[in-house]
């Protein structure tokens, strides 16, 4: 599988092709439901974000608490789809990336290839693995929202799909 | 009559929860492995169901939740008649071995109000229903359903009219739907007849049986086995990466229905059943 260094470059991006497999090793966000919610109610009320998604990729998921000895617990991807009304207005924000599972809006589509990014698909139920692929936690905002606050983890060899690339090709859409 | 006391309840819940949210069940691995050795060497499908088996293979060694969605804790309790529970209120005994498994071994809370969002950070309370049954012996089952499978599980208000095609079709039309939002290949639970509220149990229900298993009504087996067919028939496949396997089993619970009408109620369930029993 093709190694991927994040954050990611212009470049890098141009690179990849829907359906190929990869290996994420970098820095990344987490926000799920409730931080997408809360998000842009900042930006409807014109308040500044705790933090910039300029280059960055975002994962969607909410990891179980870490045992001890190790930086996350099981952290598998949730249904990217529950965040397609808010992924646009964050693309247009900079954000590059986006990881999660299954299909995602035409609308969702669209702003990829528009703002030149890229959506990854991790493979869902496989919490265990990517949880061990986490090397460091750290909390990034919203600590009232628990496991849906938003992290900022150091990846490492994390698996996925390349499910939407920036030209538009669609893993979900070859059936 | 026989003496169980709320703090039995309560362990059985708690070792249940354990193990539940640490392994997939024996069926569920069985057709996990199945459907892996059905899909092409170095396809995306094939990709997807080793990185599952794999990852169940790691969360029971290292004793980690198979997924993070730890799910909401539903339990489905058969008390016999000649039982007579001595302690704390039974839902509280449930309460109280969810809460202790969920913190004691890092599994996600899950559940929150449905307004504010504002989560009740001890994954209570637990989903619960109870059965009267003959007997003096508690039954209890524990199930640990994932949200992401959870939000694409349908119920139908059908006429008498659309018969069994009418059920097969409703059964087929979610799992379309659905696409590769519900982390296929689904296990889908489908309740037929009774009223609209009994209809949604009877589907819950039926996901607590074995994948693989068959209905004894010949009739209902049937609809298992067409459904099942036209299911794989679509092709979404193993994370919706496309592949031969959509759904590993479609199981069906039955109760009679009213003359006007007849449910039916679509639950479906992710690649990861979790599944626990336990006779005290």
């Amino acid at each position: 599988m093709k190694k991927v260094t994040l954050p990611l470059t212009d470049e890098t991006i141009e690179s990849l092709t829907a359906g190929e497999g990869v290996l994420l090793s970098g820095t990344i966000l987490t926000g799920r439901d409730c931080a997408h919610k809360r998000i842009c109610e900042f930006l409807d009320q014109g308040k500044a974000l705790p933090f910039s998604f300029v280059g960055e990729t975002i994962y969607y998921a909410g990891p179980c608490p870490a045992p001890e000895g190790k930086a996350c617990g099981s952290c598998g991807p949730t249904t990217s789809a529950r965040m397609d009304s808010f992924a646009p207005r964050l693309l247009d924000l900079g954000l590059k990336g986006m990881i999660g599972k299954g299909e995602r809006s035409d609308e969702v589509c669209k702003s990829i290839v528009k703002n030149h990014a890229v959506y990854f698909a991790a493979i869902g139920g496989a919490g265990a693995l990517y949880g061990n692929a986490i090397r460091k936690s750290t909390l990034v905002a919203f600590p009232d929202l628990l496991s849906e606050a938003v992290y900022r983890f150091e990846i490492s060899d994390f698996p996925c799909i390349v499910a939407i690339d920036c030209h538009g090709n669609n893993v979900y859409k070859k059936a | 009559m026989r003496t169980i006391s709320s703090e039995q309840i309560e362990q059985a819940v708690y070792e249940l929860a354990k193990n539940a949210c640490l392994r997939l069940t024996p069926s569920c691995l069985r057709a996990l492995h199945t459907a892996a050795s059905t899909e092409e060497k170095d396809s995306a499908a094939a990709f997807a169901l080793q990185t599952v088996l794999q990852n169940a293979d790691t969360a029971a060694k290292e004793k980690m939740a198979v997924c993070q969605d730890t799910g909401y804790a539903v339990i489905l309790a058969e008390i016999g008649q000649d039982v007579h529970i001595e302690g704390k209120l039974f839902s509280d005994a449930v309460d109280s071995g969810v809460r202790r498994a969920y913190e004691d071994f890092c599994f996600r809370k899950s559940i929150c109000d449905p307004i504010t969002r504002v989560n009740t950070a001890d994954n209570t309370p637990a989903s619960v229903h109870t059965e009267i049954v003959a007997g003096d012996s508690v039954r209890l089952t524990f199930l640990s359903k994932g949200f992401g499978s959870e939000n694409m599980s349908r119920l139908f208000m059908l006429t008498p009219a659309k018969g069994v095609a009418g059920i097969i079709d409703a059964i087929v039309e979610t799992v379309r739907l659905a696409g590769s939002k519900p982390c296929p290949p689904v296990y889908v639970g489908v309740g037929i007849g009774g009223t609209f509220d009994t209809c949604a149990f009877l589907a819950k229900k039926a996901l607590t049986r074995e994948i693989g298993s068959s209905s004894p009504r010949e009739d209902i087996a049937a609809i298992e086995r067409e459904a099942l067919k036209r299911i794989n028939e679509l092709k979404i496949g193993a994370q919706g990466f496309g592949g031969n396997t959509t759904a590993l089993g479609v199981s069906c619970e039955w109760a009679p229905t009213h003359i006007a009408g007849l449910p039916v109620a679509v639950n479906i369930q992710c690649h990861c059943v979790r599944c626990e029993k336990i006779t005290l």
